[in-house]
């Protein structure tokens, strides 16, 4: 079991401007074997904060805390807390040049294990986990995200997902530009791996589309960096019957 | 004492072409070849003195011999372009000659492995590619002293030669060096130019066509770290039709004083119909500080071309790449050593040799202080 505990999180961006804040005090626990979906309005700071749990150096936290079962996650250095048992699929990966695909799994693996995968099972985990998700095979000798569409970039953070089984995965608009049947192998993607490791998931998304192949079994509703209002899978049809309307004009108000 | 020969005014190729020191002027620093350069460390470089040949080190392959440098194989029409040139082909008494019989095909590389001869040298190597031979000649300069002068890569028809030029230097050397190769009718050059640091490195490497029907490919890999500066001065010469080239230049920089300078130019003749015609340079700067200077040229005397394009960028290292592959548990050591991997591949693939290509990969990573591989 493990467990993610988010405490008042405040987070700023520093720009030439001076520091502005984004994250204005977040609190969420993602336990293994759950889903929680945060749901928001753009601008709103829910992939700021996935970004800052990640620990990417644009953001710099003001105060509160993260913690992975007992472990200081603000404390880590980015690859720390991926060796911890954490993981991002990213919006908007970035394109690498010159590195293949495979060379980038077997890298990250090798990382992330602690000892480099034995080449034969290797090969064929990576094949069967490219199969599952529908991905040409000869998309391992590809540089990583260089040219992919975007339903490529999607189904690629989700194969990194079930080849590295973090204890805790953190989703950031992985529905955002996908087809529906795309949208369907990318939702199983999740799922197969969510059963196979008993993780916790946090889902971050601004339609309702995706949980209805991922069943949500908490949604937030985050505006202006906190979450305003917390519920069972129910609150995601009422947004998407009323949209964040009340939510930012009481944010606003 | 013959008059020079002055070839027509382009904007890009050289002016005069003469064997004769007094027929180029001493650099002011004012003219366009000479304005990126430290013209006053170079001074030594412009007058004529009495420095040794650069020779050869250890054994080596039956193609590669030392001679003098009146002997009668060594190319009677090349002529130098700038004083430097000059002098060094008038000073050098002795030469490196490679050469690669008529249709012979060496599937191992002849590496030659140059001496200098003390503090000062000037140096003038040759290779010449017999018709229908196929070979790969790795030059490795010895990086010891300061040296100055020409290589030159004559391709017979249908030969096809693949010729890299390593330049390993720790200390502030400086060297100077022209890389002329002329291509034969339906041959194949692939040249690389491999410079990883030196204190002051200036290549001009210059590429024109014999008949129609090459295709040449002049890639460069270079590395400067602290003070040091390294110009890359490239002229493609289209002058025969139905002709191919591609420029791929990259440099990463590192360090405060760090400067590197490349020229692009491809001059398309008017004559020269139906080519194609492809130049890239890139530059990583891994730090704050570091100057990278990147012009290409293209000038088109004909529009009846397949294809003429040009790129040039020059970049910070990217801080996203970084935070991807770190957040997949990679060490950031790793990560930038996979990022760097990656900006050289395309140059450092080209070479056939899995050994040598790995060993200039370590070589980069140790100086970049990426990894410690010493």
């Amino acid at each position: 079991m493990s467990k993610l505990t988010i405490t008042d999180l405040h987070a700023s961006v520093i720009t030439e401007d001076g520091e502005t804040p984004i994250l204005r005090g977040v609190s969420l626990v993602v336990e293994s074997g759950t889903t929680n979906a945060i749901m928001g309005p753009n601008g709103s700071g829910k992939s700021t904060l996935a970004y800052v749990i990640a620990g990417h150096p644009k953001y710099t936290v003001t105060s509160g805390s993260i913690d992975l079962d007992g472990q200081d996650v603000l404390a880590m250095t980015v690859d720390e807390r991926a060796r911890a048992g954490l993981f991002l699929a990213m919006q908007y990966p970035v394109e690498i040049p010159g590195v293949s695909v495979s060379n980038f799994l077997r890298t990250s693996i090798t990382a992330l294990k602690g000892e480099a995968p034995k080449l034969r099972t290797w090969t064929k985990d990576m094949k069967e986990a490219m199969a599952d998700l529908q991905m040409d095979p000869a998309f391992a000798s590809r540089n990583v995200n260089e040219g992919f569409s975007g339903g490529e970039k999607k189904r690629h953070e989700i194969l990194q997902l079930g080849l590295m089984q973090p204890k805790i995965a953190i989703l950031d608009e992985t529905d955002s530009g996908l087809d529906v049947d795309a949208l369907k192998i990318v939702s199983e993607g999740v799922n197969r791996y969510k059963e196979s490791s008993n993780a916790g998931v946090l889902l971050i998304t601004h339609y309702t589309r995706i949980l209805r192949y991922i069943q949500p079994d908490v949604v937030h509703v985050f505006v202006d960096g906190r979450i305003v209002a917390t519920g069972g899978p129910e609150l995601a049809d009422i947004l998407e019957s009323d949209g964040y309307e009340t939510y930012t004009a009481a944010a606003r108000a | 004492m013959r008059a020079p020969t002055v070839a027509p005014a382009t904007d890009l190729a050289p002016r005069v072409f003469s064997r004769t020191i007094e027929d180029f002027d001493v650099p002011a620093g004012r003219e366009e070849e000479w304005r990126f350069a430290p013209i006053r460390k170079l001074r030594d470089f412009f007058q004529p003195a009495d420095w040794g040949s650069v020779g050869l080190s250890g054994e080596h392959d039956v193609t590669v011999e030392y001679v003098e440098i009146s002997d009668s194989r060594l190319s009677h029409t090349w002529m130098p372009t700038d004083r430097p040139s000059a002098i060094a082909r008038a000073q050098a008494t002795h030469a490196v000659l490679v050469t690669i019989p008529k249709e012979s095909i060496h599937s191992n590389p002849i590496v030659v492995n140059l001496k200098n001869a003390g503090e000062n040298n000037y140096l003038h190597v040759e290779v010449h590619a017999g018709p229908f031979s196929k070979s790969q000649v790795v030059l490795i300069h010895d990086t010891s002293g300061n040296v100055s002068g020409s290589m030159l890569s004559l391709l017979g028809d249908q030969a096809d030669l693949t010729m890299l030029s390593v330049i390993d230097a720790d200390a502030a050397v400086m060297q100077h060096l022209h890389w002329f190769t002329e291509v034969g009718r339906d041959a194949n050059f692939h040249g690389l130019s491999i410079t990883l640091g030196g204190g002051v490195i200036r290549t001009v490497p210059t590429l024109t066509y014999r008949a129609p029907g090459g295709k040449a490919q002049m890639l460069g890999a270079f590395l400067l770290t602290g003070d040091q500066f390294q110009e890359h001065r490239i002229l493609v010469d289209h002058t025969q039709p139905h002709c191919v080239s591609n420029v791929i230049y990259k440099g990463a920089l590192s360090g405060e004083g760090a400067h590197s300078v490349w020229i692009g130019d491809v001059l398309v003749r008017r004559e020269a119909i139906g080519i194609e015609t492809y130049e890239l340079n890139r530059n990583l700067l891994l730090t704050d500080g570091p100057r990278a200077d990147s012009v290409p040229n293209l000038e088109l005397e004909t529009g009846d071309v397949i294809s003429a394009g040009h790129a040039s960028a020059t970049g910070r290292f990217d801080d996203e790449q970084l935070f991807y592959l770190q957040s997949r548990g990679i060490p950031e050591s790793v990560a930038r050593q996979l990022v760097v991997r990656g900006f050289f591949v395309d140059v450092l693939s080209k070479i056939d040799d899995s050994e040598l290509s790995g060993s200039l990969m370590r070589r980069i990573e140790s100086k970049l202080g990426i990894v410690d591989h010493e």
